[in-house]
């Protein structure tokens, strides 16, 4: 049966017990998405940490990520996933992680996730395969992006 | 062509499995090697060998641009498209100059919309179209994007203000203010003939005996309706009726605009460019009479020919039949999915009223994750908001899971999908 190789118990884990779900203060930016397909729709926070007492950057902390959403167990645990991945790493590190998530999701079930950058988040793997869900699956780190690029923007224009 | 035995129309339930022979697809199996339950007609119907055949022997035989051209190709092709015209016409009791093809229903609905924006800007001599600040659009709160989206549009760009019918808790339009909502202001009133979700078949009648008495027009959404019950526009009375072919057994890319013809040749164009009109120079041009004015470009005629294949097919199975099958198919799976713990029925749970898109919602799963299970068995049903979002967020529901049903459908097919469903709340986990 397919279905179990989508529904990996992590990314049920995950939808059950969501981590770090919640708005939660201070943020520097927050970004509502929404799969038109569906009507699913996340809003998620993002808080950065300058590296050295600098400007906010690539090299800014991800200090906090605290979303609300609702949707399907695909979208809900990804943003669970991301949470934990991403709380703690430099942007970059973030957007690199963003990239590879990005690149798994569309690899159309070829893909060969990197088990060090990517954590449970390879749990998602199967759910390349199908198309209409891979939306599902990346709705909340678009958010994510979002969030981060519009704190950076905000910084550039202070 | 050989036309296949169904009976006499109006007598005795349909031979199911005669008429599934006819349609190649459903002996496809999908996702290792499942039979494939199609329950989703509602977005889209599969098509009878015949209505593909009718498409293929156009290109085959006849092809050529329409209107235009004196050679023989171009008659036989002109004649073709014409003939096709009449067929549909007569398929919901129109005559053929009462029907304007368009690349679908949504572009039917946008059609109305535009000329009426069109006209706003004109002299008054189209006055009965104008619609601008003071004046009211009425639409429902259950309409498909497609009959709600223009309107508001068309409000957006004149100043006129957009009203609604209120969905009562089970799910049928609240008429209780009709003579408030539809009121002397009042330019048009837009709505669906059958819901796309809630299967809830409107009342036409008091909507368009309200709607003339303060002079407004009525386009019904058929949608839903046409492919699936009898539909005469004179009964209906309506002034315009907009469908789409390929929700009918037809190819996709054509849909439908019946309109009064006294109504058509009043109404300016919404497309404009060839075929479309009467003369052109460098500095105006003027209009080909309707149906034409509203058929620029070069058209759909292969498409035309066999949407009327496929009436010519519904008609020797016969509506009443059809609509007779169905609901047989929509109390049963009211009853079954209905009795499922867990289950909720999204509209009438009694088949009153009510055509055969069954929606629903299970405790505990979301509608995608219901979907991914219920494809796993071979079970193709849609999910999400159907095109309704106003709708659903008005029920209080994100989104709902959508079984429809068609002339091939079988009390089988609604057994599968009940133990689908029962297998999804197994998998989750969530099964009482």
């Amino acid at each position: 049966m397919q279905l179990d190789a989508m529904y990996q118990e992590i990314i049920l884990d995950h939808y059950r017990n969501p981590h770090h779900k919640g708005l939660r203060d201070p943020h520097d930016a927050e970004a509502h998405h929404v799969n038109p397909t569906c009507g699913d729709e996340v809003t998620l926070r993002v808080a950065l940490a300058p590296a050295d007492g600098a400007a906010l950057d690539e090299k800014a902390i991800v200090s906090d990520v605290s979303y609300e959403g609702m949707g399907c167990s695909i979208s809900q645990a990804s943003t669970s996933v991301l949470t934990d991945l991403l709380i703690g790493r430099t942007v970059a590190e973030g957007m690199a992680t963003l990239e590879a998530f990005t690149e798994l999701m569309q690899s159309k079930g070829q893909g060969e996730p990197d088990e060090d950058v990517l954590e449970d988040a390879v749990a998602f793997a199967g759910v390349s395969k199908y198309p209409a869900r891979v939306k599902c699956a990346l709705l909340g780190w678009m958010a994510w992006k979002d969030a981060v690029s519009k704190s950076l923007e905000k910084e550039g224009a202070r | 062509m050989a036309l296949r035995e169904f009976g006499r129309p109006g007598t005795g339930p349909l031979d199911t499995q005669a008429i599934r022979k006819d349609f190649e697809i459903l002996s496809r199996t999908v996702r290792d090697e499942r039979p494939l339950v199609y329950l989703d007609s509602g977005a889209t119907s599969q098509k009878p060998r015949r209505v593909l055949d009718a498409e293929r022997e156009f290109y085959e035989r006849h092809n050529a641009a329409v209107h235009r051209g004196a050679h023989q190709l171009a008659e036989e092709a002109t004649d073709a498209y014409e003939a096709a015209r009449e067929t549909i016409a007569r398929f919901v009791g129109a005559v053929p100059g009462e029907v304007v093809f368009t690349k679908n229903a949504t572009e039917a609905i946008n059609l109305v919309a535009y000329a009426m924006s069109n006209a706003a800007t004109a002299d008054d001599g189209l006055r009965r179209f104008q619609v601008g600040p003071g004046d009211e659009i009425v639409v429902t709160e259950m309409e498909h994007h497609a009959n709600l989206v223009p309107w508001q549009q068309l409000c957006q760009r004149t100043g006129a203000t957009l009203r609604w019918f209120p969905v009562t808790a089970e799910g049928r339009l609240d008429l209780s203010d009709l003579d408030g909502l539809v009121n002397e202001r009042t330019r048009m009133v837009a709505f669906a003939h059958q819901s796309n979700v809630l299967g809830t078949v409107n009342p036409v009648a008091p909507i368009v005996a309200r709607a003339r008495e303060v002079g407004a027009l009525v386009l019904l959404d058929a949608c839903q309706s046409v492919p699936h019950m009898p539909v005469d526009v004179a009964d209906l009375g309506v002034d315009f009726l907009a469908f789409s072919g390929h929700k009918m057994l037809g190819p996709n890319g054509i849909g439908v605009l019946w309109a009064r013809r006294e109504l058509l040749e009043a109404m300016p164009p919404f497309i404009t460019g060839g075929s479309m009109i009467g003369v052109v120079h460098m500095e105006y041009s003027t209009w080909a009479d309707p149906p034409q004015r509203f058929e620029a470009g070069v058209p759909m005629a292969p498409q035309a020919v066999a949407l009327a294949a496929a009436c010519d097919y519904l008609s020797e199975v016969g509506m009443d039949r059809v609509a007779e099958h169905e609901h047989r198919l929509t109390a049963y799976a009211l009853e079954r999915v209905g009795a499922v713990e867990g289950v909720r029925i999204v509209g009438p749970t009694e088949a009153v009223e009510r055509g055969s898109a069954v929606s629903f919602v299970v405790d505990g799963i979301h509608p995608h994750d219901l979907g991914q299970v219920l494809d796993d068995r071979g079970v193709a049903v849609r999910v999400g908001h159907h095109c309704a979002w106003p709708l659903h967020r008005k029920l209080g529901i994100p989104a709902t899971t959508r079984a429809s049903f068609y002339l091939y459908n079988t009390l089988e097919d609604v057994d599968a999908l009940v133990s689908a469903i029962q297998d999804a709340q197994r998998f989750f986990g969530t099964r009482p």
